[in-house]
């Protein structure tokens, strides 16, 4: 025993430890995020208990099983509920109750011990909609234009409401949108031309004109959304909850209406699917509590777009300055400790830069000189997607250099002696011969610099981003792509619904899902840019020999 | 030949540009670096800049009466002054479409033919108060209105008369009045004065509905019980809660609350040094804004401040700090802003001093007047001041914008009004107006050291110990796959782990407090355990299971392990803890539990850390010559003692910037610790309990705070704070790697 210790073995061990904790945290995180992000879009089971409730009642819960726990039987003991105090220990479950018209809390604890039965009916109804969370219940009958009806008709009643809201989308989005842009532009139009003293009587009579061409457009089509508003409530779905209670549900607030316990594999298989797809593509409902995050995804990568734009040719032209060009001197070792710097500033740093130097100072001045006529009110000297992709690009802007840098100096001096022998300029060899060999690298650079972006969210939060942006930063109208406008981001998505919003229990699936979504993403971006490390290494010991 | 030239021409040209651009480029990076540095140095510069005072314009008013009082409208483009006659006189300060600079704008005899003036007294921003010849008083307020008719803006005076045109008398039975003072809202208006007679009376005017509406009132006359025969000075506070009445060197404090009976609340009695052969004075009196603190200026030219603070004995007046105007002379007036904690000092020759009480800053000193002025105003926004002096108005622009930061307001503790001692507080907004910002640095940078702390506990040993592993003895092979597995997490967005810390972690930690505990314990002792059964393996066995597989050997040892910790975790909490430990922790040790505590953020934040530790300090230990571990290995030396006495040795400094490095990314980590703790910036080292660091704090009031407040700028200088702090990290850092880069290539 003292000569194992003497060997040093057992601290071996101890370090190996240390790499099979480190092993187990990153995968078990990513398999924590993955399980409860993808079980999120998974139809659950739902269960019927008969349990007791507090004052001793029999009671009927429906719901899912949301989570579950164990807890000492003692602090549980002030209550008088008959429990086994000989366990140590009770079981308890939080069920999703969801109708949250009727109850206060669409979550209940209920304490194993006290549920007498659990069944699972098969023509229990899910029923996903707009307004108030899911409703768990029986379905009764339908009504179609005051009439009953069977229920065979429900298929094409919902997607008689679905084409109706999608057609009310397009009205209120596109087409109303458009004219309250257009009469806001006419209004600045007008303020600009009194502001330069160029309002003619012609010219004001001109733009009051189109602003009234304009407004007997939306009255057009507000008749139109009236119209279809009043086709759209015209059915109503009777459900009946737990407690016996019967309501009627308007079809228009229905998205879905699933039978989860009725449904096969196959058919589980396939709502998932569906779920994940509506997930990716649908705008966020109920303060961003339920829905899709599409808006978020949108945000992002246009604002990761717009950075790699920025952060491209300048650290490339950065990483080929310091390697290509620059001196063995002070001012090299210099900008050597500037990237490193640059690297290892707090991100919060640079959204306090961003905003009081971008926003406030140069958005400011660009405000006066340009949009006067939308003061006080500002347009880029408030935060915005423009400023938040510059801001980011000065983060990410190491990330590219050190990347880019690493692919140079693996390309052999050879190559560049060559070139410059047979009579190019440095600057031909550059172009012609070092960039397209050192493109992977390059191209590894800013794959992480985009991975980088996509996750950051301190300086956002200071810089443009916001929890629900009403317009998308890129829309049909002129002149197409707002760069002054903010926009919605996934990983603030995950902040905000996961600490600000009302109800955390009822969206914490939901922040799964979308940690799940980054994570994916922001994993297979690195992935991906280090098999095109590894496969760069390799070719370039090959050119070596 | 000429047709080289030619073709050489554009391309040198193409070459010198691309050369150009290149270098240009290239130095943006460190153009970047030292923007953002002065950027943030611009931003914060104004907050530790003293005050300027600036004459900018005179002129001589043409009244032969001495002036008694003076003030100017919120613009500072008309003033006004109250002469001994009764006449209010507005004069145009600047140049307008309707009046030439210095013109008299409006004059107004504010009494009749043969009363004059004695004295006036100020209350609030636009207030006077007339006291006559009779000893009847009337109540003025000048007022001004902004006129845009003829498209320039035009201000316009005007004098109201809030409790009426007519004058009143204060006393009931009509006798003189030596001293005065005056407050009132839209409910009640309340005077306390001493009569020629030697009495001190109360007199409070309760209006009928509302002053602002109708001047209407019914009066309640009131005497105060007074023990000494005369009075100098005379305070109500803006509240109508205390009366300041100065008798010599004694101040009493009297309770007006009470509508029935005036008590005596307290009496203060500074200390005076009387050390030399002069017997020393209070010689002026002060409120200070917002009625809670009052200054005496002595006759030793000193400034106190006092205010009720929470003792033993109740609630008493005590002395909380002392200013020192002038060594030579007496403080004679003493005049406070509105809003602010800052007042004005004068002497007799004139010395004017400016001083900010909270954060005893010593903003400015010098000399207005060669004398002492008769008149001193200050403008309502605390932008400029007016002078009256031997029938010259002087007016001065006070740039003043930041008298509450000081360094030693930073990072000192500070005797806020109402609190029992100095303290270290941040609490920089609140729901009620004249609330008075505390912006310590101390809580917050101390959260930022107590969470990078808890982090670099957790993450140093695993990082450490799993970069020593994986550079020493881990097999190429699976180095290869494992070295980059451990890299992925530095990928993981901050975001995503802070919201696994706050919503998973958390309510986990608090309901399994044993298992953590216990985790400490069981972890280690189950690696030892697999160890020596490995040991124990016979031969054959061992050869088939090599050493080197050992992490792959321990991830099921330690998963069970954990689970079992786990699993006897409500165990434990029922035998020692009585079935709660939360309640145990509460209760019995006293300390208090937050849900978001340092043990949550710790871990999270390690997790966030243990990446850039590991990688660097793997590189470092890999990097370090094979010949030398060779050598000390052919010497006899074993594995476990080449590595402790060779490799980690001369690794060491490469080691030691891993750490530092890490320590870097955990001070300006923001978003973990926003989600996984309470951010309640508090001063306690406490597991339990949470905090708030730099970063976060940044996050959560940046986007509140008002463009160019104080505030706004200490938040930039929390970031400067974290930038100098990073940057100082990653430069040493970056240094000790090169050099030990260029020792290895010289080995």
């Amino acid at each position: 025993m003292n000569s194992w210790f003497k060997s040093g073995s057992p601290w071996v061990w101890l370090s190996a430890g240390g790499v099979s904790i480190s092993l187990i945290s990153v995968l078990g995180l990513l398999w924590l995020i993955a399980s409860r992000g993808l079980s999120y879009f998974w139809p659950a089971d739902i269960y019927q208990f008969e349990t007791v409730n507090e004052k001793g009642q029999a009671v009927t819960v429906i719901g899912e099983i949301y989570d579950r726990e164990s807890l000492p039987t003692k602090q549980l003991s002030h209550l008088d509920l008959g429990l086994d105090p000989t366990k140590e220990t009770i079981e308890r479950i939080l069920v999703k109750t969801g109708n949250r018209e009727l109850v206060n809390l669409d979550f209940r604890w209920l304490l194993m011990p006290l549920i007498n039965k659990t069944t699972m009916p098969e023509d229990i109804v899910v029923v996903e909609r707009r307004t108030n969370g899911n409703f768990y219940g029986f379905i009764e009958g339908i009504i179609l234009d005051g009439q009953p009806a069977g229920l065979e008709k429900m298929a094409d009643l919902l997607e008689r409401v679905d084409d109706f809201q999608d057609e009310m989308d397009e009205l209120q989005k596109v087409d109303i949108g458009a004219i309250n842009y257009q009469i806001e532009r006419l209004r600045l139009k007008k303020r600009k031309h009194k502001l330069d003293e160029t309002l003619t009587v012609e010219r004001e009579q001109e733009i009051d004109g189109e602003v009234a061409r304009y407004n007997a457009d939306y009255q057009v089509l507000e008749k139109q959304l009236m119209a279809i508003r009043d086709k759209v409530s015209r059915d109503q779905l009777v459900v009946r909850a737990m407690g016996g209670e019967v309501i009627k549900i308007n079809f228009e607030e229905i998205l879905k209406v699933t039978y989860n316990n009725k449904l096969s594999i196959f058919g589980r298989s396939a709502v998932f699917i569906q779920q994940i797809g509506s997930f990716l593509i649908d705008d966020p409902r109920e303060a961003n509590t339920e829905g899709g995050v599409f808006p978020a995804i949108f945000g992002t990568v246009l604002m990761v777009l717009l950075m790699t734009v920025i952060v491209s040719p300048m650290g490339v032209i950065a990483a080929i300055y310091l390697h290509e060009y620059a001196g063995k001197n002070a001012l090299t070792k210099l900008l050597r400790i500037a990237v490193i710097n640059l690297a290892g500033v707090p991100s919060i740093v640079y959204g306090v830069f961003g905003l009081g130097f971008f926003v406030y100072m140069v958005g400011g001045s660009l405000d006066q000189l340009f949009y006067a006529e939308t003061l006080p009110s500002p347009t880029f000297g408030t935060p915005g997607v423009m400023w938040s992709a510059i801001t980011l690009a000065i983060l990410t802007l190491p990330v590219v250099i050190v990347s880019t840098e690493e692919g140079l100096s693996r390309i052999p001096s050879a190559m560049r002696h060559g070139s410059l022998a047979l009579g190019a300029t440095k600057a031909e060899t550059l172009w012609r011969i070092i960039l397209p060999i050192a493109s992977p690298a390059i191209m590894t650079g800013i794959i992480l610099a985009i991975a980088r972006a996509a996750g950051e969210v301190a300086p956002l939060m200071l810089v443009g981003v916001v929890k629900m942006a009403p317009n998308l930063p890129l829309d049909g109208n002129f002149p197409y792509l707002h760069l002054d406008r903010k926009f919605m981001h996934l990983g603030f998505h995950i902040y905000d619904v996961g600490f600000q919003s009302p109800n955390v229990e009822a969206a914490r699936p939901l922040v799964f899902a979308t940690a799940f979504l980054l994570v994916t993403i922001i994993v297979s971006l690195n992935m991906t840019a280090v098999t095109i490390r590894n496969r760069l290494r390799e070719k370039y010991r090959m050119l070596e020999h | 030949m000429a047709i080289a030239l030619k073709s050489t021409g554009p391309r040198q040209l193409k070459n010198t540009l691309a050369q150009w651009l290149i270098t240009v480029g290239g130095i943006s990076v460190l153009f970047t670096l030292v923007l953002i540095f002065l950027y943030l140095l611009y931003v914060i510069k104004p907050i530790f800049e003293s005050a300027t005072i600036e004459p900018v314009g005179q002129f001589e008013i043409s009244t032969a009466a001495p002036t008694l009082s003076a003030g100017v409208d919120e613009l500072k483009e008309v003033a006004f002054q109250i002469t001994e006659q009764g006449d209010i006189n507005f004069y145009q300060l600047v140049k307008s479409a309707a009046h030439e600079k210095s013109t008299l704008v409006l004059n107004e005899s504010l009494l009749s033919e043969d009363k004059t003036l004695v004295n006036v007294v100020n209350s609030g921003v636009e207030k006077k108060l007339l006291i006559d010849s009779d000893g009847e008083i009337q109540l003025i307020a000048a007022k001004f209105f902004s006129n845009f008719d003829s498209g320039t803006r035009e201000i316009i005076p005007s004098v109201a008369y809030p409790l009426g045109e007519e004058s009143l008398a204060v006393d009931e039975s009509g006798e003189l009045l030596t001293q005065l003072s005056f407050s009132m809202n839209d409910e009640k208006a309340v005077f306390v004065a001493f009569t020629q007679d030697q009495r001190l009376i109360k007199t409070s005017l309760l209006a009928e509905d509302d002053f602002t509406y109708d001047s209407a009132y019914e009066t309640l006359y009131q005497e105060i019980d007074f023990p000494a025969d005369h009075v100098n000075e005379i305070l109500v506070t803006p509240d109508m809660r205390l009366a300041f009445v100065r008798s010599d060197d004694q101040i009493f404090v009297f309770d007006l609350t009470n509508e029935d009976i005036v008590e005596l609340k307290a009496t203060i009695i500074p200390s005076l040094e009387q050390t030399s052969t002069k017997p020393q004075h209070i010689t002026a009196m002060a409120l200070l804004s917002g009625s809670s603190s009052i200054l005496l200026g002595s006759s030793a030219g000193k400034v106190t401040q006092w205010f009720e603070v929470a003792t033993d004995n109740g609630r008493q007046f005590k002395n909380v700090r002392t200013f020192n105007v002038s060594d030579t002379e007496a403080v004679t007036q003493i005049h406070t802003e509105q809003f602010r904690k800052s007042f004005y000092t004068l002497t007799t020759s004139g010395n004017m001093g400016v001083f900010y009480t909270t954060s005893e800053a010593d903003l400015w000193r010098g000399q207005l007047t060669t004398t002492e002025p008769n008149v001193f105003a200050i403008s309502p926004r605390a932008d400029g001041l007016v002078v009256i002096d031997e029938n010259q108005l002087k007016i001065f622009s006070v740039e003043n914008e930041h008298p509450e930061v000081t360094w030693s307001a930073l990072w000192e503790e500070v005797w806020y009004e109402g609190y029992p001692e100095p303290e270290y507080i941040w609490q920089s907004t609140s729901g009620s107006d004249d609330f008075e910002g505390k912006f310590s640095l101390v809580p917050i940078s101390f959260g930022t050291m107590k969470a990078a702390m808890y982090a670099m506990l957790f993450a140093v040993p695993i990082a450490l110990s799993a970069a020593i592993y994986t550079a020493y003895f881990m097999t190429p092979g699976m180095r290869r796959k494992v070295k980059p597995t451990i890299e992925l997490m530095e990928a993981l967005p901050t975001v995503i782990l802070g919201f696994l810390a706050g919503l998973w972690l958390a309510p986990i930690i608090e309901n399994y407090l044993p298992a953590i505990a216990m985790l400490l314990i069981m972890l280690p002792l189950s690696v030892f355990v697999t160890a020596f059964a490995w040991h124990k393996l016979p031969k054959e066995m061992k050869n088939t299971i090599p050493e080197t597989w050992a992490p792959i050997i321990l991830v099921p040892v330690l998963l069970i392990a954990g689970g079992s910790a786990f699993l006897l975790s409500p165990f434990f909490e029922s035998l020692f803890f009585g079935g709660d430990v939360r309640q145990y922790i509460t209760n019995d040790l006293g300390i208090d539990f937050d849900q978001r505590n340092s043990l949550v953020v710790g871990l999270a934040m390690g997790f966030a850390v243990i990446p850039t530790i590991f990688s660097m300090a793997e590189d470092a230990i890999f990097s370090v010559p094979k010949h030398l571990t060779s050598g000390s290995l052919a010497l006899g030396a074993t594995q476990w003692q080449t590595l402790a006495k060779v490799v980690l040795l001369t690794a060491s400094p490469g080691i030691f910037s891993a750490v530092m490095m890490g320590l870097g990314r955990a001070v300006g980590e923001t978003m973990i610790v926003l989600m996984a703790t309470g951010n309640t910036p508090i001063l306690d080292w406490s597991i339990f309990q949470g905090m708030r660091t730099l970063a976060a704090n940044i996050a959560v009031e940046m986007p509140e705070s008002e463009v160019g407040s104080s505030h706004y700028r200490i938040l930039f200088l929390a970031a400067f704070v974290l930038f100098v702090f990073t940057f100082i990290f990653n430069t040493f850092a970056e240094l000790i790697r090169q050099r030990l880069r260029e020792k290895y290539s010289s080995l």
